[in-house]
């Protein structure tokens, strides 16, 4: 498939055709895509994991502030759906951050900022700036839609991780306490280490769930793989190069495919991480991994 | 979090440099071939990448294409995500409540109805793309207006049979028509509507308007224009 070939496609036929469409620009963009949701995946996970953490230890705490913080953060985001807080977070945060930038570099603009239904603040304000390149404009998108996604999967991960911390036996705790262990020493290294056996299977879902969510990059804007799959497979006439009915039927069996692959290859990762966290706990499964060593 | 706040700064210390060049953003649908679409290569193309190309190099502008959905392409001038809408876009006074419009840069041109029979009902469920003066005229017809997206959309509602006809462009439909060996095919009369196509801008961008449209005017009286509009919407196309 040399370039000569594949720059006049009107005259291939068959697999010539087909392997010189496969490679053109914007399905290199389509390739590149499945990189995007990947990195969202890799960047939202540890962000959620650390948010949630933080709202378990929260409603857990002593403080009653901390712990109203805490509440209320998994409440609020477990009570309203997904999508709402999808749209939402995003609009919210650069509003947000506009208007504290317009306060601050446009103190004279004397227009108001909502007109009717417009949000419009002074140019020097615009996140990012209009005078920015494309990509800063595209990565703005993206951190925001990462932000979305670490704020409702933090709350659920903070309600799993809550839940693990009540579910390590109140022996294993007191027992402590009778080491003379403080409060603090007990969470770092009693309840901590434990917790996490009997937080895995929830927080396995959420992984599967964050997975399954990640196309909701499309409704934010951000050029994903649903967004490709869409342009790509509508059916082209020949203003285009390659002009070809509506395929999108192939190109969302392409996305149903590479996301049963996902869930599959998740699922192998976290039995595994199951069964080597289960050791040494007082759990069925630690019960089984010593009776299977002890055999 | 900590990746927003790191964009930001980001984004805050580019703005230094980057506020040098006068870059001009020109919002695009990406969905309307020939009139805007995304190539092959994955970049904005039609006559409208070729005119807006034209335009920015004669007054000496550096533009940036940026491709948004038709259905939110005018809020979304306005609060300043982009410097013009470049998107066929006809000119029509309830638009020009909102934005201002250079001249045009498309003689007013036909609308036509499309079906996949002779004696398709007009007055039954045509379909037409969101916000445009077709669906406008389309609702007012007394016809059921079923509204999509995209043009795609519009014409993948006629070929499964959600919609007797679809109604747009006339120029944009024809791809269609022409290619469908038989398929699909004019029905009834073809409707003029609005004043042409034009660029859409702030009200407040008097300058940046009043510079393109004395570009607009040159090219126009050079032919450039013209040669342009039978390039990409072929022989006999309405030109100036």
């Amino acid at each position: 498939m040399t370039a000569g070939t594949c720059a006049d496609p009107a005259t291939l036929e068959g697999l010539a055709w087909l392997g010189c469409y496969l490679s053109t620009g914007k399905h290199m963009m389509f390739y590149a895509s499945f990189g995007t949701v990947l990195a969202l995946l890799a960047i939202t996970a540890p962000l959620a994991l650390a948010l949630g953490f933080l709202g378990a230890l929260a409603s857990r705490a002593r403080l009653l502030p901390l712990r109203i913080i805490g509440k209320t953060y998994t409440a609020m985001v477990r009570g309203v759906p997904d999508i709402v807080f999808f749209l939402f977070v995003p609009i919210a945060l650069d509003q947000g951050l506009e208007y504290l930038r317009h306060r601050i570099k446009c103190p004279d603009w004397t227009e108001p900022v909502r007109r009717g239904a417009d949000f419009v603040v002074c140019p020097a304000a615009k996140l990012p700036l209009s005078s920015t390149p494309q990509i800063w404009h595209e990565a703005y998108g993206f951190a925001l839609a990462v932000a979305a996604f670490a704020v409702v999967f933090g709350a659920f991960a903070a309600n799993v991780l809550a839940g693990a911390m009540n579910a390590v036996p109140r022996a294993q705790l007191e027992t402590a306490e009778a080491y003379g262990m403080t409060q603090r020493q007990i969470t770092r290294r009693i309840l901590i280490p434990q917790m996490w056996t009997y937080a895995l299977p929830g927080l396995g879902n959420l992984w599967m769930i964050l997975i399954k969510a990640t196309p909701l990059l499309f409704l934010l804007g951000v050029e994903d793989i649903v967004y490709w799959a869409r342009e790509l497979g509508s059916a082209k006439t020949s203003a285009y190069s390659f002009p070809h009915p509506d395929w999108r039927v192939w190109y969302f069996l392409a996305l149903l495919l590479f996301y049963l692959g996902m869930t599959k290859l998740s699922e192998v990762l976290i039995s595994r991480m199951t069964a080597s966290l289960a050791r040494g706990q007082a759990t069925l499964g630690g019960e089984a991994r010593r009776k299977a060593a002890g055999a | 979090m900590k990746k927003l706040i790191l964009t930001t700064a980001l984004a805050l210390s580019v703005a230094g440099w980057a506020q040098a060049g006068d870059v001009v953003r020109l919002g695009t649908e990406g969905a309307y071939p020939p009139y805007n679409f995304i190539n092959d290569a994955g970049e904005v193309d039609g006559y409208e990448r070729e005119l807006g190309d034209e335009i920015c190099k004669r007054a000496g502008l550096t533009c940036e294409w940026v491709v948004n959905d038709w259905d939110t392409i005018i809020p979304n001038l306005v609060s300043g995500n982009y410097d013009a809408i470049i998107a066929g876009m006809s000119i029509t006074d309830e638009r020009k409540q909102t934005i201002d419009f250079t001249q045009n840069y498309i003689p007013p041109a036909a609308s036509a109805y499309m079906s996949v029979t002779e004696d398709a009902d007009l007055s039954g469920v045509v379909s037409a793309q969101t916000g445009t003066i077709q669906a406008e005229y389309v609702a007012q017809s007394g016809a059921t207006l079923a509204e999509f997206a995209t043009l795609d959309d519009t014409v993948a509602a006629v070929k499964n049979g959600e919609a007797d006809a679809a109604f747009a462009d006339k120029d944009a439909l024809a791809p269609f028509v022409d290619e469908s060996n038989g398929e699909f095919m004019w029905v009834g009369e073809d409707i003029a509507l609005g004043g042409g196509v034009g660029m859409g801008m702030r009200k407040s961008d008097t300058e940046l308007r009043a510079k393109i449209d004395a570009v607009i005017t040159e090219m126009k009286a050079d032919g450039t224009i013209n040669a342009m509009l039978v390039k990409w919407f072929g022989e006999g196309t309405a030109t100036y």
